[in-house]
């Protein structure tokens, strides 16, 4: 049995949204509840270039990137896993919520995103799943 | 334990004995909006005296009973189902489909490009037309309302300013010899204080310039386009977005208020404009505080109007709303459960006395609606007014000692979060400074942890759940196809090339100028630039450079 990774520091996380929608209702709440839970939290507008987000994600060197996507800017994603592993953020976790076809789902965890969270998750089980993503990626031998 | 302070009826003590030892130490039971809701309502609980004050009759003031003498027994609410998806032919083929299946009035709803005010060549092609219809042009516009006729059907455009779409509108029925004042509908999305407020519409033109850009457009509409309703006010982004249902209807009359004082400011004659003024709001499966909270609203617009406006045209004092049920309260768990939901939320809005009805389709949590679920959703609207007798009697819940105890609470309680506003400067400045969106923060927050402690009961989450195997499978959805799409660009791109670009570029010159000098019609301007063939991109890009763009206001 693998030991869990401990947290070496705060968890960080880079909440935001890609492609053409503005609806946020979901990611300021999950936002707020990250950082009752301690955690230190990068919160965005919505609308941002997948670049930003990669750009983001390196110069504050995030544990976790979450993903809000109502409409259908989910159909971004591939690019965006894409794009931080070009930039060599391999170790970085992606977790994407909201709206989500069943049958597209795969399609996200395919590109490598770690988790998926639908309407009617839990508050706590977003923060537990997003502190162990984020203990995974600050003990990943892949972070330089 | 039942209040028991000021109850004067034979029999309630002996009920009160029994009620306790019946239930024992029950926790309080609150509503959506905060207000402690009592086991029983009695005639001491409202003051039937009060009759004609408080309620009235139909028609007329306080309104509180509905805003025309017949309500339903005159005309049932118009049925109006969103829809947009795919390619303008896409549009058209549902819509028809949607007409026919019973839909007596169309609306539109353009793909996320276009709220992004940018053209379909400009954004990611795996995105267009993925959740509303992809129209940039006059052209677009056509193919759109092809076989169908603009002078006898009414049109609600999600149309966020500068208009494009109505501008678009216009041209299509100028092209086809159509006379505009036959033109009737409703500029939905014109409230951009709600779309700063919900949706951070920031990108597109920033507060001061929107605020002249409505103006305009209220100006140019009332006086070329008669039948139009330039303004609905939107409690629904709000609502959606987290708020209470009283702090929905608060902040939506707020932004009225707001409205109609730059109306007047700018010497417009509100006896003349307030008529035109409409309202939109989401309607949440908390059945009777929604019943309450429109009761309560039609009351306190038609004393603003009276008593702050001084406007006694009884027309002026109509609370017109559209009503969407709500999409939040649907969900992925058992998605055929949203159904019922929807059904509820509909009958709420119902007996609240709207006059328009978005039925949500069961689907939405799931996906952009698939067309199965959109009939099904047109055919909830049409046994509930067709099989169910809720309309053979006009406000049949009023009279009910809890309704009419509620609506009162409701009202104090909107007019308590008025006041918070007012204390602000108004609804414009209590924007600018996210105050407003901190307090929709709060209460989305507020909500879920309701819901994640088990206070909020919702079926299939955290009550009454069932194994994934048993769920019903829902049908895949499709997606726009990428031959279709790239067919689009390419006609977008040729249609760029051969139209007359001499005249595009003056036009949209003639627009620029106008965003710097006071005085003339940016609405007009808009009209004349749709006319040359300019898109709307091309349209919102000038306007964002001249009047420039905000920036997020996000708290969090």
């Amino acid at each position: 049995m693998t030991e869990m990774p401990e947290l070496q520091r705060p968890a960080k996380v880079l909440l935001t949204k890609i492609g053409l929608d503005g609806h946020d209702r979901g990611s300021r709440i999950v936002a707020t509840a990250l950082r009752d839970a301690g955690m230190d939290v990068i919160y965005t507008a919505p609308w941002q270039e997948i670049a930003v987000v990669a750009k983001v994600a390196m110069e504050e060197d995030v544990d976790v990137i979450g993903l809000s996507s109502l409409s259908t800017d989910h159909l971004l994603i591939p690019k965006l896993m894409q794009t931080i592993r070009d930039e060599g953020l391999d170790h970085v976790r992606v977790v994407v919520g909201g709206i989500i076809p069943e049958d597209e789902e795969q399609q996200l965890l395919d590109a490598g995103v770690a988790r998926v969270f639908h309407p009617g998750s839990n508050m706590d089980d977003i923060v537990a799943s997003v502190g162990s993503l984020a203990a995974m990626a600050q003990n990943d031998p892949e972070r330089l | 334990m039942p209040d028991t302070s000021q109850m004067t009826l034979p029999g309630f003590d002996q009920w009160s004995q029994e009620y306790e030892s019946a239930v024992g130490d029950q926790k309080a039971v609150h509503n959506r909006s905060g207000l402690k809701v009592k086991p029983l309502y009695t005639p001491d609980d409202w003051d039937g005296e009060a009759y004609s004050k408080k309620l009235g009759f139909p028609g007329t003031a306080p309104f509180t009973r509905g805003i025309y003498p017949s309500m339903y027994r005159g005309r049932t609410w118009s049925q109006r189902q969103l829809i947009g998806l795919g390619l303008p032919e896409d549009y058209n083929r549902r819509q028809k489909r949607l007409v026919d299946a019973g839909a007596s009035a169309i609306s539109m709803i353009p793909c996320n490009s276009v709220y992004r005010g940018i053209d379909a060549d400009q954004v990611d092609p795996l995105l267009l037309g993925t959740c509303g219809a992809v129209i940039n042009t006059v052209g677009d516009m056509d193919i759109c309302l092809d076989d169908m006729s603009i002078d006898t059907l009414s049109t609600a455009l999600n149309d966020p300013l500068p208009f494009t779409m109505l501008a678009q509108l216009m041209i299509v029925a100028e092209r086809r010899g159509v006379a505009w004042n036959k033109i009737t509908g409703t500029s939905n999305q014109s409230d951009y204080i709600s779309h700063y407020v919900a949706n951070h519409m920031f990108f597109r033109i920033a507060l001061p310039g929107s605020h002249r850009v409505l103006l305009d457009h209220i100006a140019y509409t009332h006086e070329h386009v008669p039948g139009w309703n330039p303004l609905s006010i939107v409690g629904q982004h709000m609502q959606q977005s987290g708020a209470t249902p009283a702090q929905a209807m608060a902040f939506t009359l707020s932004s009225a208020i707001q409205y109609a004082e730059d109306c007047r400011n700018r010497g417009m004659d509100l006896e003349e404009f307030l008529p035109r003024f409409t309202f939109f709001f989401d309607i949440s499966i908390s059945f009777f505080e929604e019943v309450a909270k429109f009761r309560a609203g039609r009351r306190i617009w038609a004393s603003i109007v009276r008593e702050r406006f001084g406007v006694t045209n009884p027309r002026a004092q109509r609370f017109k709303f559209h009503a969407q049920t709500s999409g939040v309260d649907l969900t992925r768990q058992q998605p055929l459960n949203n159904i019922a939901r929807v059904s509820t939320q509909a009958i709420a809005g119902i007996f609240g006395g709207l006059q328009s009805l978005h039925t949500d389709s069961y689907d939405e949590v799931l996906s952009v609606p698939t067309e199965e679920a959109a009939r099904i959703a047109i055919a909830t609207q049409n046994i509930l007014r067709d099989e169910a007798h809720l309309t053979d009697v006009i406000d049949p819940l009023g009279g009910s000692y809890y309704v009419e105890s509620l609506t009162d609470q409701m009202e104090e309680e909107i007019r308590a979060h008025l006041g918070a506003v007012e204390e602000r400067g108004g609804m414009y400045k209590a924007v600018e400074t996210g105050w407003i969106q901190g307090e929709l923060g709060k209460s989305a927050m507020e909500f879920q942890r309701r819901v994640d402690r088990g206070e909020e009961t919702v079926v299939g989450v955290n009550a009454y759940q069932v194994d994934k195997e048993t769920e019903i499978p829902t049908k895949p959805l499709s997606r726009p196809n990428e031959k279709d799409i790239e067919r689009y660009l390419e006609d977008l791109a040729e249609y760029k090339k051969n139209r007359n670009n001499d005249n595009v570029d003056k036009a949209l010159d003639d627009l620029a100028e106008a965003a710097n000098s006071e005085d003339v019609n940016l609405f007009e301007k808009v009209v004349n630039a749709t006319r040359a063939d300019a898109t709307q991109g091309e349209c919102i890009a000038v306007l964002r450079k001249e009047l420039g763009f905000g920036s997020p206001l996000v708290s969090v």
